[in-house]
């Protein structure tokens, strides 16, 4: 399949008694008006919804809600977690525009976690509007259609003669009516099995920008996340977690800890029973914690210092894992790690043989004959996520039920391990999404929920669990560490015949071994091998890409410079290749799309036009989640230091949505890929994160944001692509290659701000 | 534990409770006001901005202690009906992404623009801006909107009663 990124794709709860048949209903509301539960598939074909999110088959039963009042409010939920990709206002935005809303009479809520109604509900893979977008169309539009029915029916008009507009049915008679007037006659109308969807021409909600619906709610302080989650007779729990990765409880003393004001319980506890299956999303960083339960969260951070406790070395570890690759027993090593080592380790595993992954050609044969190999390794560091809300989960669990709410990307994920856990049905366990200060893909795995879960029910009361800054920071489940070694063959006329990429990482190797220049290359090599580890890892905004983009682009950057091409010149001859002639089979990506953004990038940054010859410039395009992005950043030196300026974007993400909240998340992205690419890592002394909160973890400030960032979007209408992790890769490129023109260096290992070297001027 | 007759946001607010508390958890634990965030309990992020008498500080690390007779102001308090200068550019400019950090750069970004009125100056510069807004981390990074929204308030308020020593626009 094409245009897929599987790389992190739930694998979800299967044979649950989901059935493929595909049902609408509509419904009275008490007090008049409709409400319509929609499949989200009586047009689109369930085929696509598996490419883009690779579910299995039972996952298809996917409906919606809308409601309609007397009074013509319409209210939409929007099925996925909010997280700061604005979906609380794109996806109902595509509702609304089939349906012929007015915008200003929809009331939008965050659904309740339903699979079975609501569908996937998984925020992350940059998943959600792509996989929502034919769905809650045909959702609209059936809805319109209804009303369309009940006012012919009333008026005694064919219903093809009446016309719709912002909420309003009117027919060349004279007749009109508001959609909440038509709302409850519209309940009783046989649902229709085809309705027909708007051409992009006359889309009016969609590609007009709408403000977040949040916005307000956010500006004034209102409760909205997990940390602000209240319930009457809530205690506040923290953990205690082991200091070093590789370490284990030993013994504790809560003596003093006990003693201290407002402290209810402390105790220790185990995330998962022994032998226990975890999911593919289930972390199993640190099996056994201490946790101090008290009412106020002052009380319990200040009694958590009193603990007395004794950890000891875990030693190698035998873990059951299923989901995502199979039931399969795997082995985590006990070493206590230091990042000195582990690049050492890395550097001394890349020398050994690997997996192949992708082989074109005869590539051994093309380094032979080589006039000239550049050779290029490229290294990055582990990342934390560092959401700016840390995790916390509120759970209430008794003999009977369990209501748990709080931040999480993927709730249909924590269902099935929570149920395990508590021994409890899926249908006695209620999850409440709150909006999720920031996720970048952390918050797809949920152990603290099965922590707060499991201190609830331990002490059989409400109680919400928070981690401190430092437990956050400290608890693993970070971006892999990753590196790759990438080789080019030039033959005397300094035409490329060869390429070959070898990658690997702790504990995930990074290669993308279909993606471009796969396909572009006669003579092709990818290779990727492995480091298993106790430092837990898990998606971090366009995994692996974010570290394929900022190596094989700046490894672009120099083959382009020895074989004395511009750097766009170079892909753009490389694309048209993989485009009239692709060498081998499954290349990940369409080439004209990519040929499109680098266009694009080209015109808006004034590439090498005469103006721009005296600016520290520096390109990088990719894709990723069926998307293309590129940058052109600038680079000035202020104070002696390289800052970005200004940043040229531009994005093929088929429609755009909501266009001015998608120019909010490019720039976002943008700030964010700057800010790793200089600042970020996370490293480890003995086992142990030496990098705790933002004092020593360095993140992008308001003083080191570029000045100006310039989004652009390749207009089509091909139907949305991800959005949320393609800018953010590239940018990494585009940092070192601008770097490159800025200090005369090259830079191969991230964060690039440790070791930038001045040149004397 | 110690009782204090807390002045916030115009109202006096009794709480009792251990005088090491810093004011943040004050507010979200005793009060029920969980506008002000926590992010790193240490003073780095400026999630938990308030404003002590008219000053932007971070309530993380103030203990209720400390405070005696001096006016907390929190986002709750800001404006009657969430329709200060700031809080309106915001919504102009749409700048949330995620939203958690904007409580705090909000709190730091009004703080900035009295001061700048104060100093008959209204309108900041990037570099106040940056000199102001640094300690305010935005983890989505919706800082060019973030300066965009300052910039944009600076004039409507100075035409508010917000200005405390009447500065002029530009």
């Amino acid at each position: 399949m094409k245009n897929q990124d599987n790389s992190h794709s739930p694998i979800g709860r299967q044979g649950a008694g989901f059935n493929r048949r595909s049902f609408l209903k509509s419904s009275a509301l008490a007090g008049g008006g409709m409400m319509l539960s929609f499949s989200w598939f009586s047009t689109a074909k369930a085929a696509e919804k598996m490419q883009v999110l690779n579910l299995p088959e039972q996952w298809s039963e996917l409906t919606g809600y809308i409601k309609i009042t007397p009074d013509n409010v319409i209210k939409i939920l929007c099925p996925n977690p909010e997280f700061g990709q604005n979906v609380m206002t794109s996806l109902p935005m595509i509702i609304a525009e089939e349906l012929d809303a007015d915008w200003k009479n929809v009331v939008v809520e965050i659904g309740p976690h339903d699979n079975v109604k609501l569908g996937p509900q998984f925020t992350g893979g940059s998943n959600s509007v792509r996989s929502y977008w034919k769905p809650l169309r045909n959702a609209g539009a059936s809805a319109r259609q209804m009303l369309i029915e009940a006012a012919a029916q009333t008026w005694g008009v064919p219903a093809g003669e009446i016309t719709t507009k912002a909420g309003v049915l009117a027919h060349s008679s004279g007749k009109s009516a508001k959609y909440g007037e038509m709302a409850a006659k519209a309940a009783g109308v046989t649902v229709p099995k085809d309705v027909k969807l708007k051409t992009p021409k006359d889309f009016s909600v969609v590609r007009k920008s709408k403000k977040n619906v949040e916005g307000q709610k956010i500006v004034t302080g209102k409760p909205l996340f997990g940390m602000d989650y209240r319930a009457d007779g809530m205690l506040i729990a923290m953990i205690q977690h082991p200091p070093a990765f590789g370490m284990r409880l030993k013994s504790f003393d809560a003596t003093a800890a006990q003693k201290m004001p407002g402290i209810k319980e402390v105790f220790s506890f185990k995330l998962y029973d022994d032998g226990f299956e975890q999911g593919g999303f289930d972390t199993r960083t640190f099996n056994e914690l201490i946790a101090v339960v008290g009412t106020t969260t002052w009380e319990v951070m200040n009694a958590r210092k009193k603990l007395i406790v004794q950890w000891e070395p875990t030693g190698d570890l035998k873990e059951t894992i299923s989901g995502r690759g199979g039931k399969r027993e795997v082995t985590v090593p006990g070493r206590l790690e230091t990042t000195g080592s582990q690049f050492e380790m890395m550097a001394e595993h890349a020398k050994k043989p690997a997996q192949q992954l992708r082989k074109d050609g005869d590539p051994e044969t093309a380094f032979k004959n080589a006039a000239q190999i550049i050779e290029r390794t490229y290294n990055a560091p582990f990342l934390a996520h560092n959401c700016m809300e840390p995790m916390n989960f509120f759970a209430h669990v008794t003999e009977d039920k369990a209501v748990v709410a709080g931040p999480l990307q993927a709730p249909g994920l924590v269902e099935p391990t929570l149920s395990k856990l508590l021994n409890l049905p899926a249908d006695k366990i209620e999850i409440q999404m709150t909006r999720m200060g920031g996720g970048f893909g952390r918050r797809a795995y949920g152990s603290y929920v099965y922590e707060a879960a499991r201190i609830s029910q331990k002490v059989k009361a409400p109680i919400k669990l928070m981690y401190t800054r430092e437990d956050d920071m400290t608890y693993g489940i970070y971006r892999p560490m990753y590196t790759a070694t990438y080789r080019a063959a030039l033959d005397a006329n300094k035409n490329l015949i060869g390429f070959h990429v070898k990658g690997g990482g702790i504990p995930e190797n990074p290669v993308h071994a279909n993606r471009f220049p796969a396909g572009a290359v006669d003579n092709y090599l990818a290779e990727g091998w492995e480091i298993p580890s106790n430092v837990t890892i898990g998606a971090f905004r366009a995994p692996r890409s974010n570290f394929n983009a900022a190596a094989e682009q700046s490894f672009l950057d120099e083959v382009a410079e020895a074989m004395g091409k511009d750097p766009i010149q170079l892909r753009l001859e490389l694309l048209k290749k993989a485009k009239e002639n692709p060498v081998g089979k499954n290349n990940d990506y369409d080439a004209n799309r990519y040929i499109g953004v680098l266009e694009l990038l080209k015109e808006k940054s004034g590439w090498g036009k005469p103006e721009n010859a005296g600016k520290k410039r520096g390109v990088a395009a990719y894709f990723c989640h069926a998307s293309y992005a590129g940058h052109v950043v600038d680079m000035v030196m202020r104070d002696g230091q390289p800052y970005v300026e200004s940043v040229t974007s531009a994005i093929d993400c088929g429609v755009v949505v909501n266009p001015d909240a998608a120019r909010n998340m490019v720039q976002g992205a943008v700030v964010d890929g700057i800010g790793q690419s200089f600042y970020g890592a996370l490293t480890h002394k003995d086992g142990a994160a030496e990098q705790n909160n933002f004092h020593n973890y360095r993140m992008i400030r308001h003083n080191e944001a570029p000045k100006k960032i310039e989004v652009h979007f390749v207009e089509n209408d091909i139907d949305p692509t991800g959005l949320g992790e393609p800018p953010f890769p590239p940018v990494f490129g585009a940092v070192a290659n601008a770097l490159f023109k800025t200090t005369g260096k090259r830079y191969y290992n991230q964060p690039f701000g440790k070791d930038i070297t001045i040149p004397k001027s | 534990m110690a009782k204090y007759n807390l002045k916030i946001n115009g109202k006096i607010r009794p709480v009792d409770l251990d005088p090491s508390t810093p004011i943040l958890w004050v507010l979200r634990d005793h009060l029920n006001m969980p506008g002000t965030k926590f992010g790193c309990g240490m003073a780095q992020c400026g999630a938990c901005t308030i404003h002590l008498n008219g000053q932007a500080v971070r309530s993380c690390v103030l203990p209720v202690s400390a405070i005696g007779k001096q006016e907390i102001t929190t986002i709750e308090g800001i404006s009657a009906n969430g329709d200060h200068p700031v809080q309106k550019a915001w919504l102009e400019h749409d700048v949330a992404q995620c939203g958690y950090c904007q409580s705090g750069q909000i709190m730091s970004a009004v703080a900035l623009l009295k001061t700048m009125a104060a100093a008959n100056r209204p309108n900041p510069s990037d570099a106040d801006i940056d000199a102001a807004m640094s300690g305010n981390i935005c983890r989505c990074g919706t800082y060019l909107r973030i300066k965009e929204a300052i910039k944009s308030a600076a004039g409507p308020l100075t035409e508010t009663s917000d200005r405390p020593n009447g500065g002029t626009k530009k």
